[in-house]
């Protein structure tokens, strides 16, 4: 995909995601469109991936540690055509498989994630796998800040760097927001980057809002052969929507009546 | 059943590349055979029991049998949800090795104690939870969980109890083994304790009293038709675990007989009553200051069985015990 098809996808699947969490009654928009845009990237061109047969054994793999974001992968596979756009209409509805952390049950979606903290350290196992097999696909998990709260994510980063599992990498959406307040008043990350490196991982950042330097950076992993590779990608919770942008309530809030219409031309003008 | 286990995998894994085994930096000296001979399939994940969890099922989601190692509640509820998740969600293919269960590690404190283990994870689903009473055993169930395509939780004990098989005796998960046969009284057990249980059917036999003794070392999926057929045939049912009584072997025989609706003349569970072991002593030590051990056992057994008649027809005599 070119950078202008990029961010065709992105704009849809931000207006995806708003649809099926207003449809759904769901949580998370915010996330979303804070990550649209690496996941724009990573399923428009990045990832090898195989629609007709999801499991082919080659395909790269993509874990989604920030789980609460399903909704943007959803349509992102939708997009694809790993099922129809119609089904995400379903989301968050009773008897769909589209529930509101990502389900494994979903064709293209390696793990069902939700609970903070698990991707990495399953990415971990995956990419071992591969290395054990000599073979060459990658692994791909994007995570939250917030979920960096949690232990299990250091002790796959320190796992990770001691093994030198390059053909691995982390994906950090970095907006500064999490569950119920900023990450800055909560538990601060920075030096976030320095955190990585000294883990031993080739660490790189990027606007995460930005086609191109999102593509230049996933395009050239590993940054450093030998290690893996954590790209922290600088961005906004509720990208693409004025109001909801670097606000705490847009992580729980469901986007409905005059809210939701706003906000759907707001993405529908989103560039 | 330490070395029984790993000399079993280490026989089987030599021929087959496409099981690992994870230890969270603990086995020294046990794991070294493994290791140094087939070290692409050993990894050392370092005391992080989450991330050796998750990291598992992420191996086994990539085709690998994968087996976890460690101590005490460690591999289990140090990473609760990593197995339920990651691994029971999944179905991937990881057991889950505890070496010390109950007080094997008695005099190291309730820290290293696995007294909650059978519980709770036997509430997963598609969790398989297996806890060997003796070597043969041991060595059989390893066989039989590399045969099992799914999570399954091996509880290993330091103790054991002496040889209880059979010429020509099979294996089978979820089946529980007649130890020995008997028409009064049912021992059940789980783990090292069915050492207790065998001797406990001894002390009771002196008395007269004649004890059919169950080995359930697959505590899920429970052997429901043996454990009911036991209660209707015996006066009385015997549960005897190491592990706090609620939800253990106990409690799932309960459940299981109830379901059924075999009712046993009288119920009796041998196990520990909410509470932690802060006694320093040896796993028999502890035993006895539980009334886990085969005196008490025979003791308690005795004392319910009271006055009654054991000669008479069970028939008559189990509803009005």
């Amino acid at each position: 995909m070119h950078e202008n098809e990029i961010r065709e996808l992105a704009r849809r699947i931000r207006i995806h995601a708003l649809r099926m969490t207003s449809l759904g009654g769901s949580s998370h928009i915010g996330a979303v469109l804070s990550c649209a845009d690496i996941l724009a990237v990573l399923y428009g061109c990045i990832l090898h991936l195989e629609p007709e047969n999801p499991k082919a054994p080659n395909r790269d793999r993509f874990v989604l540690s920030k789980g609460h974001a399903c909704a943007g992968v959803y349509a992102a596979l939708a997009e694809r055509g790993f099922f129809s756009i119609e089904k995400l209409d379903t989301h968050y509805k009773d008897g769909s498989d589209l529930c509101g952390h990502i389900s494994h049950k979903v064709p293209g979606v390696e793990v069902s994630t939700g609970a903070l903290g698990h991707g990495l350290p399953i990415a971990c196992g995956m990419a071992y796998a591969a290395k054990l097999a000599g073979a060459t696909h990658r692994v791909f998990a994007l995570l939250s800040d917030g979920e960096c709260d949690e232990g299990s994510v250091w002790e796959a980063a320190l796992f990770a760097g001691h093994h030198g599992l390059d053909n691995l990498t982390v994906v950090v959406d970095y907006n500064r927001i999490q569950g119920i307040a900023a990450v800055g008043d909560v538990l601060e990350l920075a030096p976030f980057a320095d955190k990585w490196a000294s883990f031993r991982w080739s660490v790189r950042e990027t606007d995460g809002h930005n086609h191109a330097k999102l593509m230049a950076g996933l395009s050239t992993v590993p940054f450093t052969p030998g290690r893996p590779s954590c790209l922290l990608a600088h961005t906004t919770k509720g990208k693409g929507v004025s109001f909801m942008e670097n606000t705490v309530l847009w992580h729980y809030r469901i986007p409905q009546g005059a809210e939701f219409k706003a906000a759907l031309r707001a993405l529908e003008n989103h560039i | 059943m330490r070395d029984i286990f790993i000399q079993t995998l280490t026989r089987i894994a030599t021929q087959r590349p496409e099981i690992v085994l994870l230890t969270g930096d603990l086995g020294f000296g046990v794991l070294t055979d493994f290791a140094r001979r087939i070290p692409k399939q050993f990894v050392n994940m370092g005391v992080a029991e989450q991330n050796m969890t998750g990291f598992a099922a992420g191996l086994a989601l990539e085709g690998h049998i994968v087996f976890t190692y460690s101590l005490g509640g460690f591999p289990t509820l140090r990473c609760l949800e990593q197995i339920r998740n990651d691994i029971c969600y999944h179905e991937a293919n990881v057991k889950i090795v505890t070496v010390g269960g109950g007080m094997s590690y008695g005099a190291v404190g309730a820290s290293h104690h696995a007294t909650e283990d059978l519980a709770i994870l036997r509430s997963l689903p598609n969790m398989v939870v297996v806890s060997p009473g003796d070597h043969w055993e041991t060595a059989e169930a390893t066989q039989a969980l590399l045969k099992h395509a799914g999570p399954a939780y091996l509880r290993l004990d330091k103790s054991a109890a002496p040889p209880t098989v059979r010429a020509g005796e099979t294996f089978e998960l979820g089946k529980a083994r007649m130890i020995r046969d008997g028409s009064d009284v049912t021992l059940l057990a789980t783990g090292g304790i069915l050492g207790e249980a065998v001797h406990a059917g001894d002390l009771l036999a002196e008395h007269g009293v004649s004890c059919r003794i169950l080995s359930v070392h697959t505590v899920k999926p429970l052997d429901s038709e043996t454990l009911a057929a036991a209660a209707r045939q015996t006066a009385g049912v015997v549960t005897i675990e190491e592990h706090a009584l609620d939800g253990g072997l106990g409690g799932a025989v309960a459940e299981a007989l109830l379901e059924a609706g075999a009712h046993p003349g009288f119920f009796l569970r041998f196990g520990l009553r909410a509470c932690f072991s802060s006694v320093v002593g040896s796993q028999m030590y502890l035993r006895k200051v539980y009334a886990l051990d085969a005196d008490s056992i025979a003791e308690r057994v005795l004392a319910r069985l009271g006055s009654y008649s054991l000669s008479e027809d069970l028939e008559t005599v189990a509803p009005t015990l």
